[in-house]
């Protein structure tokens, strides 16, 4: 025998896999064997670190030493630097903009202000092994609160931590156990809302893949104060790690015996499975979602009657999202007073976000509520790439909205982003710096609802298309005096009309844009101008004859031939049928291509052309 | 598992595995690895660190490895830091050697001074 003196934890989150932390991890074991000294470090896949963007990640420990953007041919480099002389790798680790080296984990500023309730544990044990969630005090919790709470005192404690619902609409969580508690039935059911789809969140994975025992143990504390002795686990098909990882951990719990009959000795039994779902938005919508467990089509249904008195088989259901059954292990055993003591006066706690777009450290991170967007953006974020400046913040995905710069010192909190226009969603969060065109951003979150409605009632069917038409109108060009208020009618009647969910909030995305950047709106319909230049039928190029050299290289790259000119004369666009391919711009080595906002004089000319009758 | 006393049996022996990640380590055992050091042997003389701390199932203690000390003609060089981050360097050493180290310095707090070069920080 003998002892491992390095923890090597590679990050086996979906980005750093997708950025090839699988391939880096073979490449370990191979040069490890190589060089004889497998025996004395451990390899060891964790779940998601948090900084994407600067995948494939990992931490050595005890030095505590993280590496980024590491490929297979740093491998030998690593080992021999940093396992056999001593001597970690400067050139592997993160830098504050004014390059000095940050080594280890803790000295990182998108750490710094970070606090860690529900993922606590991703990134740093073994997701596949039960030993190193005990050791980081697992199961502790449910054992306690099986020996010595009765299922009501079980729900003042969650009801004392102020625990509202993660996954979007912040429903206090103690409310729907109670319901649940006090309704009499035969069998009462929990189930874990895993049916993640904003685009852009992956909240939810990180948590089911980084540490599922910790979702798993959450959901038998709900399951024992509500009475239920059942859970299912519902996780969308596209989540194949999260699946396999979360079936490891029912197995290992019912290897210890943990699941199963007289858990701890109490009265306790309880069972769990996973059912996959195929991926359609409209699941994760609770109804909808139960009906999808049952077989059916996942179709909403009217409310009430609620879940909580008639949910999945018409027994009394529980839903809960993953990260709300994430923080309930750290509330037992920390104690519902030091959760309660973190966030604003209504939204306690801690909220994991996804940061993606234009932000310098896109990834997944957990805050305490009530932290401003600023702190969140530029000191966890690290600010807008490439220099450019902050525009707007979507939050909540395509059911939420955009805030501005004037909302930067806004706390994040449910009350306060659901009256700015937003909402804290399951925790999207997507920056935009002002290359964006905000009718644009709002069209594609509309895109979304659109495709993903499940045409069940007619508001949320046929009103957003509607919504969609014009949108679609409104960036070719074509947007005439009366469509934003047009846009705004529909919104707010789909909002109050829709059956579910998704239509109740699939307007928001647009509504919000029209509050806070209706003057971008009203240049595309009346200046028949993007001033983003972002929307292709509302800008076009243009060849500064000045600083044209005649060298014909925009000519020759026109994949529609609409650039003639020669030497002398230089060269120029024909506007009528340019296709704004953007090849002139990237090729001229004078840059004298401009890209310019509005129509050209010489379009809008040829639309109002009276159309010719053709002879007949 | 039936009880909580049998989860903390469990609790504690993972956490024994874990003990990398941690801060429950007593003393440190640092092996100076450069160029000088491992052409003078200093991997056998981790490897034997690894292998005595491991027999002796100690599990507070921690090895890990520097780079060059500076002290090349003393070869391999390991420092024994304790709690109170009080260091003592051992020079010259052999696998032999750390046997004894171990033993006692690390097991019964006696500095072996025939082996020392150099003393606090």
């Amino acid at each position: 025998m003998s002892l491992k003196r390095i923890d090597l934890l590679i990050c086996c989150g979906s980005g750093c896999v997708s950025a090839g932390a699988l391939k880096i991890k073979e490449k370990f074991h191979e040069v490890l064997k190589e060089k004889g000294i497998s025996n004395e470090i451990n390899i060891i896949e964790t779940g998601c670190m948090g900084p994407c963007d600067y995948g494939p990640v990992m931490v050595i420990y005890p030095e505590g030493i993280f590496y980024r953007s590491v490929s297979p041919d740093d491998v030998p480099e690593i080992v021999e630097d940093h396992f056999l002389k001593g001597r970690p790798v400067k050139r592997l680790m993160m830098h504050d903009p004014k390059e000095q080296v940050l080594s280890t984990q803790k000295d990182i500023p998108f750490y710094q202000k970070q606090v860690k309730v529900a993922l606590e544990n991703c990134g740093y044990i073994d997701p596949e092994s039960v030993d190193e969630y005990i050791a980081t005090g697992g199961y502790e919790a449910l054992g306690t609160i099986l020996t010595t709470l009765t299922p009501q005192q079980t729900i003042d404690v969650v009801k004392a931590s102020g625990l509202r619902g993660r996954g979007g609409g912040g429903f206090p969580t103690y409310m729907k156990w109670q319901m649940v508690h006090d309704a009499k039935a035969e069998q009462k059911y929990i189930i874990c809302n895993g049916d993640e789809g904003d685009p852009g969140a992956f909240m939810d994975r990180s948590l089911l893949e980084g540490d599922p025992h910790r979702i798993l143990e959450g959901m038998m504390i709900a399951a024992y104060s509500i009475g239920a002795s059942k859970g299912f686990f519902y996780i969308r098909a596209e989540y194949p790690l999260a699946i396999k990882r979360i079936k490891l951990a029912i197995e290992q719990a019912r290897g210890f015996g943990l699941i199963g009959e007289n858990i701890f000795d109490s009265s306790f039994c309880f069972d769990a499975e996973v059912r996959t779902g195929a991926g359609a938005f409209v699941c994760g919508e609770e109804m909808a979602l139960i009906h999808s467990i049952e077989g059916s089509r996942g179709n909403p249904t009217p409310k009430p009657p609620y879940p909580a008195y008639k949910g999945l088989w018409d027994m009394p259901t529980v839903v809960n999202n993953v990260e709300t059954i994430g923080n309930l292990t750290t509330i037992f055993l920390k104690g519902a007073d030091w959760f309660a003591s973190m966030g604003t006066e209504t939204s306690k706690g801690t909220k994991v976000f996804a940061l993606t777009g234009d932000i310098r450290n896109t990834g997944l991170v957990e805050v305490p509520m009530g932290i401003t967007l600023r702190e969140m953006i530029f000191e966890v974020g690290g600010g807008i790439t490439n220099d450019k400046k902050f525009k707007a913040v979507q939050l909540g995905g395509p059911s939420g909205g955009c805030l501005t710069t004037q909302h930067l010192d806004v706390p994040v909190d449910y009350e306060t982003l659901k009256e700015k226009g937003a909402m804290m969603g399951s925790g999207g969060v997507i920056v935009m710096n002002d290359n964006n065109c905000m009718v644009n951003v709002a069209k594609y979150f509309l895109d979304f609802s659109v495709d993903e409605s499940c045409g069940k009632c007619s508001p949320c069917r046929i009103g957003l298309k509607q919504m969609y038409d014009i949108m679609e109108r409104i960036t070719s060009g074509e947007g005439k005096d009366g469509d934003i208020e047009e846009l705004q009618r529909l919104g707010e009647a789909i909002k109050q009309l829709s059956l579910c969910g998704l239509g109740q909030s699939a307007p928001n995305p647009v509504l919000s844009t029209i509050r806070y950047f209706r003057d971008e709106y009203e240049a595309h319909i009346r200046d028949k101008a993007c001033p983003t230049k972002v929307c292709s039928a509302l800008m076009h190029f243009d060849i500064d004859k000045e600083r044209c050299i005649g060298c014909s290289l925009c000519a020759r790259k026109c994949p529609v031939n609409c650039i003639s000119g020669s030497r002398e004369d230089k060269y120029t666009i024909h506007q009528i049928d340019c296709v704004k391919c953007g090849n002139c711009l990237d090729v001229c080595p004078v840059k004298a291509v401009n890209k310019i906002s509005g129509m050209h004089q010489e379009v809008l000319d040829h639309l109002n052309q009276p159309i010719e009758e053709e002879d007949h | 598992m039936k009880t909580l006393t049998d989860l903390k049996k469990i609790r504690e022996k993972a956490q024994e595995e874990m003990k990398l990640r941690g801060n429950n380590v007593r003393i440190k055992v640092v092996v100076g690895m450069g160029t000088s050091g491992i052409a003078m042997g200093a991997r056998e003389v981790m490897k034997a660190f690894l292998e005595e701390i491991a027999n002796r199932n100690l599990t507070d203690v921690l090895v890990t490895q520097t780079g060059e000390k500076g002290l090349s003609s003393m070869e391999p060089i390991v420092d024994v830091i304790d709690e109170a981050n009080q260091k003592v360097t051992y020079g010259n050493m052999t696998p032999d050697k750390v046997k004894k180290v171990v033993v006692e310095h690390i097991v019964n707090g006696r500095i072996v001074s025939d082996y020392v070069v150099a003393t606090g920080n």
